[in-house]
């Protein structure tokens, strides 16, 4: 009971908030939303027993990936208001139907698909699943291979991101 | 399992726990995890996020809304990842959350770049709405 509780107001609270993302004018105010929905997301993730990853959600996307986007945003100063496009003032009317029709499909799969899942409470009781210790034993023996090919990844991600950001000599 | 806050509680107040060994200041987690709830939230974050790349201007703005879409992924894998622990006999429980890791990790290197070509664009062309980003149109 108390969990449902507990997990009702963390989604009540990323929902709200990632509504805040889309519907806020300035992107600054969309970031520090997006930032509310990275902490409730750690707690749901906390919740379902992935301490580590709830950890690395605040350190890695609040920290990290969002100071990097307040800082792009900080660095471009656009104080200029978006407005709508007159060319397609009347095709938003469209959208409506498709997005009923969308979220309706998604949850009747859902609620259609799952509805038959029990759980069963007596393997829960092992304490070592989601700490870093479990992950890191999975990082590197079973998934050794993608694991490595992600520093290539990175390195490529640094590399690019320095000759995009490089200003041309004449 | 209504014992959530006090597990809460433990870990804030590590001290005060330290005699009574380590497990019992770990965190247990949601004993009867409903799934339907957590594939909800995540369909919600992903619908949202798909409208914010439709609707919104600001270029950084649609980043944001992508971000949103992959942790709406994550939701999922990590939900499942606790579903399959419970299901099974706890063998390799943790294979959605390394790869949770590695979606973490793609959508940082995503949003550098990203961010990168962002900025090399506003330098040429003073905009950031991607209505005026029309280079590469014939």
């Amino acid at each position: 009971m108390m969990e449902q509780a507990f997990f009702l107001i963390l989604a009540t609270l990323a929902v709200g908030a990632a509504l805040s993302v889309i519907i806020q004018r300035s992107p600054l105010y969309s970031a520090f939303s997006l930032i509310g929905v990275f902490a409730c997301l750690a707690g749901t993730y906390i919740m379902l027993k992935a301490q580590f990853l709830g950890a690395i959600q605040m350190i890695v996307y609040a920290g990290a990936i969002m100071v990097l986007f307040v800082f792009v945003i900080m660095l471009l100063n656009i104080r200029k208001e978006e407005t709508a496009l007159d060319k397609y003032r009347y095709l938003w009317l469209l959208s409506i139907p498709f997005a009923a029709t969308l979220i309706v499909e998604v949850l009747y799969t859902i609620l259609k698909v799952t509805s038959d899942f029990t759980s069963l409470p007596e393997m829960a009781k092992r304490p070592e699943v989601g700490d870093s210790q479990s992950i890191g034993y999975g990082l590197y023996t079973g998934y050794l291979m993608p694991f490595e090919l992600t520093s290539i990844l990175i390195l490529l991600a640094i590399v690019g991101s320095v000759i995009l950001a490089r200003r041309e000599k004449d | 399992m209504i014992n959530l806050l006090n597990h809460i509680l433990l870990i804030l107040l590590q001290s005060e726990a330290a005699s009574s060994g380590v497990k019992e200041r770990l965190l247990e987690g949601l004993f009867n995890v409903n799934i339907n709830n957590f594939l909800v939230l995540s369909s919600l974050l992903f619908v949202i996020g798909i409208a914010g790349v439709l609707t919104r201007r600001n270029v950084i703005v649609i980043f944001m809304s992508i971000e949103l879409i992959l942790n709406a992924v994550n939701i999922n894998l990590v939900a499942f990842s606790r579903y399959w622990f419970l299901q099974s006999e706890g063998k390799n429980a943790y294979m959605g959350e390394i790869f949770t890791i590695f979606v973490i990790v793609v959508a940082a290197a995503e949003a550098v770049v990203g961010l990168g070509i962002i900025i090399a664009y506003y330098r040429n062309k003073e905009t950031v709405a991607v209505d005026e980003i029309d280079l590469m149109k014939w």
